[in-house]
C-alpha cells in the first residue's frame, strides 16, 4: 500500500489461503506445487516453463548475445549462479525450443585466501564445484584470487569499445548462423586445471595483507568486489571471451542498489545494477538472472535438484551492523517480509536509471575512476554535496602556515596542501590532533610511491571513501599503483602544457604501450 | 592530556563533529557550522538582495536553528533580506499546541513578525478529526499534503517572495531512500534539489538552506547556543513508512558517519533514462493550485474526507476524478473499497 502506482485491491479483500488441492493457475489441471506470489500457484511443469521462459526472454529482449559468441559464466557456487549455469545448460540442449546459440565457458574465482579459509577447505570446495562443472561439459577454469596481484595494468586502462552494432545487425547475424551451423555443434574442449595446490603461501599472505589494510568491513568488501571484477575481466580477455555473465538475482540487485546509494555511487547505479555493464569497453558484463527473486531460485533449485556449493564470504556470520552491505541486506530482507513488493519496487526503479554519461565511449582515461572504471563524479560544482564535504573538511582544520590567515568571517580558499594533509589524518577517524596539518604533511610530490592523497584525484566519490578507510595504499597490487603513477604523470604534463593545447579533449590519443 | 581543538589548536575541544569526526571547541564549531550554511546559501544563490523571506517555523529544532541562523547571517553578511516567521497549526492536541508556544517565544526572541495558518480555517478539518476517520496508517499523507498547501497559502497571505524550510541532510537522505523503496522515480529526481521551481502563480519557491547540515550537528548547535525548542515526536508518526527509512539511516550513520552525505551525493547524481514517463505540471480544475492531475491531491483528499470515503486519496483512482468533478455519485462497489478498514 505504500507503493506509487499500485492498486491495493488485494489488501481490501480477504486473503485467500491456498488449499491443499488447489489447481495451478496457468494450466488449471495439475495440482499446484509452489506459490510464488500471493495469488500465483503453479504446478511443477508450469513453474519450470515459467522459469526457463524468463531466462530466454531476458536474453532475447536485450539482444546482446550474438550467436557463436564466447560467453564466460562467472559461477560463485551460490544458488543464483548455479541456477544460471543450469539454465544455460538447458538452453543449449540440442532439442530445446529456440535453443541458445553462444559458446559458454565457466570460471570460478576462489576467494578463500582473502576470507581466511584453510587450504584444505579451499581444496574441498573447489573439488565439489569442479565435479559440478565437469557434469555440464563446458570448459571451466578455477582461478585463485591471488592471481590478481599479477595482473597487467591494461586491466584498469580503458579499452576501446567494439564499434556500436546497429539493431538490424543482430537479426542478420542470427540468420547467417542458422544457415551455416544449424545442426551440429562441435564438442567443447576439456580444460583441466589443477586445483589450488599451486598457490604459494606467500601470495596468500600478500593478499590477506592487502585486504587487511582496509580497516572497515565495508571498505574490505568493496575492495574485494573491485579485485574480483578486475580478475574476471582479465580472465575473459586472455581466454578470448567477449561477454561475462554474472548471476545476480533480483533480491541481490535490490540490496546492491541500496548499498550503492549508501556508498555514494549514485552516478554509477545503472552500471552496477543494470542488465549490461560496458564500462570495460571490450568486455561486457551481463546479468541475465536479474528478474528472478531469490525465492524463485531457491524453489527451482530444490525442485529440480540444481547442485550448488556454499562458499563463505567476508561477511558470513557477522552481525547486522558490521558493514553497510550487511546492514542493507538485513534491512531489505526484513522489509520484504512486511511489504512483499519492496524488492520489485526497487527493481523497477533500477530499470529506469541510466548512466549519467558525458561522452561514454570516447572518455579519456583521465575521466575514469582508477578502481571501478566508471566515469568520475567528483566535479565539485558549486552547490553540491561533494563541495559541501570539502568545505566541511577545510573548516574543521587548522590552515597550514603560509596560507592566507583567515580573518573571520572570510573563508580561506581551498588549499591543496591542507586537503592533502587531511588524507592521512582523517582516515584515523578523528579525535586526534592533526599535528601533521601544521607541518604540511609528508606528501610532497617528490615521493615516489603515490600516497592516498594523490590517488584521491583519480578516484570517483565512493572509491575515495574506500581508499580513505585504508591504512596505507602501498599494499595495493602493482598494476593499480603503476597505472596511478602513469595517470598522475600525464596530468602533470597536461598542466604544464595546458595553455598550448588547442583541443580540450584527447580524442586522438590512444593507449600508451 | 586534554584534546585540543583541531582548528584553533588553542582551546580545549568540547565536542566531536559528527560530520567529519574532528574535535572542536565551541567557538570554532559555531563558526564552522554557520560558515557552512552561509557557503550553501551563497553557492546555490538562494536569495536575492531585498527579498522578503518566510521561515517555515514549527517550533522544532530545525526551524528554531534555521530562524536563528537566518537572522544571524542576514546581519553578518548583509543579505538584505526581510525575514518573517510562518507557522502551520495542524490541530494535533498535545503536540502542535505546545510547539506553537515555542514559535511564539521565538517570535519575541528574534523580533520577527509571525503568521499562523491552521488546517481548521483552511480546510475545515483538524488532524485529530482526520485520524479518527482515516485510522493510524495513512494519516501522514493527509498531513503532508495539507501542510504544503497551507504553507503556500500562508506565504501568499504574507506576500513573501520565498519560503525557507528547515530540512536537513538527514531529511534529504531519508527522502532519497524512501523514494527508492517506493519506486517513485519522479520524486527521486526532484527531491535533492535545494530549491523548487520558481515559475507559476500560486506557487512560492521554497529552499532548504540547511540541506548539508547533519541533524546531530543541528542539535549540538542548539544545545551549545542554548536555543529554545520543542523536542517531541508527533504522536502519530510511529506508523509512518518513513520510520523504516529513518531507522535504516540511523544504522547506516553508526556504521559510517559520512553515509548521510554519500546518500545526498548519490541522489544528486542520479540520472533517469529518457523515455520514462514523468508527470507534467498543470493546475487543479477545482482550486487552481499546481497539480499534475486534473484534481490536486488535497482536493481529492478533502473530497474523500467530506464524503466519508477516506481512502479516496490513497492509491490510484484516476478514473474517479472525473466522477468527483462532475459530482456524480459513486457506485456501491467503489464506495465499499474507499471506506476505511476498521478492525
Amino acid at each position: 500500500m505504500c507503493q506509487v502506482g499500485e492498486d491495493d485491491h488485494e489488501l481490501l479483500q480477504r486473503a485467500e489461503v491456498p488449499g491443499v488441492s488447489k489447481k495451478c493457475v496457468k494450466c488449471k489441471e495439475a495440482t499446484a506445487a509452489v506459490v510464488i506470489r500471493a495469488g500465483d500457484a503453479f504446478c511443477r511443469g508450469c513453474f519450470k516453463e515459467y522459469f526457463i521462459h524468463k531466462f530466454r526472454a531476458m536474453l532475447g529482449k536485450n539482444r546482446v548475445l550474438f550467436p557463436g559468441e564466447k560467453v564466460l559464466l562467472a559461477v560463485s557456487g551460490g544458488p543464483s549462479s548455479c541456477s544460471m549455469l543450469a539454465q544455460v545448460q538447458e538452453g543449449l540442449r540440442q532439442n530445446a525450443h529456440k535453443k541458445l546459440r553462444f559458446l559458454p565457458g565457466i570460471v570460478f574465482i576462489d576467494e578463500g585466501g582473502a576470507v581466511g579459509q584453510s587450504l584444505e577447505d579451499r581444496r574441498r570446495m573447489a573439488a565439489e564445484l569442479q565435479a559440478v562443472f565437469k557434469a555440464t561439459g563446458f570448459p571451466f577454469l578455477v582461478v585463485p584470487l591471488e592471481q590478481v596481484l599479477d595482473l597487467p595494468s591494461s586491466v584498469v586502462a580503458a579499452a576501446p569499445a567494439p564499434s556500436e552494432r546497429a539493431a538490424g545487425v543482430y537479426k542478420k547475424a542470427v540468420g547467417r548462423f542458422i544457415q551455416r551451423d544449424g545442426g551440429g555443434r562441435q564438442a567443447p574442449l576439456e580444460r583441466e586445471e589443477t586445483p589450488l595446490a599451486d598457490v604459494p603461501e606467500c601470495r596468500t599472505l600478500l593478499l590477506q595483507q592487502l585486504v587487511g589494510s582496509a580497516k572497515t568491513l565495508t571498505a574490505r568488501e568493496d575492495l574485494l568486489n573491485t579485485l574480483r571484477q578486475h580478475l574476471l575481466v582479465h580472465t575473459a580477455r586472455t581466454e578470448g571471451y567477449s561477454k561475462v555473465m554474472l548471476g545476480d538475482s533480483c533480491t541481490r540487485l535490490a540490496v546492491k542498489l541500496l548499498t550503492s546509494i549508501s556508498l555514494g555511487r549514485g552516478a554509477q547505479l545503472a552500471q552496477d545494477t543494470g542488465f549490461s555493464d560496458s564500462r570495460y569497453g571490450d568486455i561486457v558484463l551481463v546479468r541475465p538472472m536479474r528478474d528472478y527473486s531469490a525465492k524463485e531460485i531457491a524453489y527451482y533449485n530444490r525442485m529440480f535438484s540444481v547442485p550448488s556449493v556454499f562458499i563463505p564470504g567476508l561477511d558470513t556470520k557477522t552481525r547486522d551492523k558490521s558493514s553497510i552491505q550487511r546492514l542493507t541486506e538485513s534491512f531489505v530482507t526484513k522489509l520484504q517480509a512486511d511489504f512483499p513488493s519492496t524488492v520489485s519496487a526497487i527493481y523497477r526503479t533500477s530499470e529506469k536509471l541510466q548512466t549519467a554519461c558525458t561522452s561514454s565511449s570516447s572518455a579519456d582515461h583521465g575521466d575514469r575512476c582508477l578502481l571501478c572504471m566508471c566515469a568520475l563524479d567528483t566535479a565539485a560544482e558549486n552547490a553540491s554535496a561533494f563541495k559541501a564535504t570539502l568545505i566541511s573538511e577545510q573548516l574543521s582544520q587548522k590552515k597550514p602556515p603560509g596560507a592566507p590567515s583567515a580573518a573571520v568571517p572570510e573563508p580561506a580558499p581551498l588549499e591543496p596542501e591542507s586537503a592533502a594533509a587531511t588524507g592521512q589524518c582523517c582516515s584515523s577517524g578523528g579525535g586526534e590532533d592533526c599535528g601533521k596539518a601544521a607541518g604540511g604533511g609528508g606528501c610532497c610530490s617528490s615521493a615516489r610511491e603515490p600516497e592516498s592523497s594523490d590517488l584521491r584525484r583519480l578516484l570517483c566519490y565512493s572509491c575515495q571513501l574506500t581508499i580513505r578507510d585504508m591504512s596505507s595504499v602501498d599494499r595495493l597490487p602493482v598494476y593499480i599503483l603503476s597505472e596511478a603513477q602513469r595517470r598522475l604523470r600525464r596530468s602533470q604534463m597536461r598542466e604544464q602544457i595546458g595553455e598550448f593545447l588547442l583541443d580540450q579533449g584527447d580524442e586522438g590519443d590512444q593507449r600508451m604501450t | 592530556m586534554p584534546i585540543l581543538c583541531s582548528n584553533c589548536i588553542d582551546k580545549r575541544a568540547v565536542l566531536k563533529r559528527p560530520k567529519t569526526g574532528h574535535s572542536l571547541c565551541k567557538e570554532c564549531f559555531f563558526w564552522a557550522f554557520e560558515e557552512e550554511v552561509h557557503q550553501t546559501i551563497v553557492a546555490a544563490k538562494l536569495f536575492k538582495h531585498g527579498e522578503i523571506v518566510g521561515i517555515a517555523a514549527s517550533g522544532g529544532k530545525d526551524s528554531t536553528v534555521l530562524a536563528h541562523l537566518m537572522k544571524l547571517l542576514n546581519e553578518r553578511y548583509n543579505y538584505g533580506l526581510e525575514l518573517m516567521l510562518l507557522s502551520v497549526d495542524e490541530g494535533i492536541s498535545g503536540y502542535r499546541d505546545d510547539s506553537l508556544e515555542t514559535v511564539k517565544r521565538n517570535q519575541q526572541q528574534y523580533e520577527l513578525p509571525l503568521k499562523i495558518v491552521s488546517y481548521e480555517e483552511l480546510y475545515g478539518w483538524t488532524m485529530d478529526a482526520i485520524v479518527k476517520q482515516v485510522g493510524l496508517k495513512n494519516n501522514c499523507t493527509f498531513c503532508g499534503v495539507f501542510r504544503r498547501q497551507a504553507l503556500d497559502r500562508g506565504a501568499i497571505m504574507l506576500k513573501v517572495d520565498k519560503i525557507c524550510t528547515g530540512h536537513n541532510a538527514d531529511d534529504v537522505a531519508e527522502t532519497v531512500l524512501m523514494n527508492v523503496l517506493r519506486g517513485d522515480i519522479a520524486r527521486l529526481r526532484r527531491c535533492t534539489a535545494i530549491s523548487t521551481a520558481s515559475e507559476g502563480e500560486g506557487v512560492v519557491p521554497r529552499c532548504k538552506p540547511l540541506k548539508y547540515a547533519y541533524e546531530k550537528e543541528i542539535v549540538l548547535y542548539a544545545y551549545f547556543k542554548k536555543l529554545d525548542y520543542f523536542s517531541t515526536e508527533c504522536i502519530y508518526s510511529p506508523n509512518a513508512y518513513r520510520g523504516y527509512a529513518r531507522t535504516f539511516l540511523k544504522d547506516l550513520e553508526s556504521v559510517r558517519p559520512s553515509s548521510i552525505m554519500d546518500i545526498v551525493h548519490s541522489g544528486e547524481n542520479l540520472s533517469v533514462r529518457e523515455g520514462v514517463k514523468m508527470p507534467v505540471q498543470g493546475t487543479c480544475n477545482q482550486c487552481g493550485y499546481i497539480s499534475s492531475q486534473a484534481l490536486c491531491k488535497s482536493c481529492v483528499l478533502l473530497e474523500g474526507l467530506n464524503r466519508g470515503l477516506p481512502k479516496l486519496g490513497i492509491g490510484k483512482h484516476h478514473r474517479l476524478h472525473d466522477k468527483i468533478l462532475s459530482k456524480q455519485p459513486l457506485t456501491e462497489k467503489e464506495e465499499r473499497k474507499l471506506k476505511a478498514v476498521h478492525f
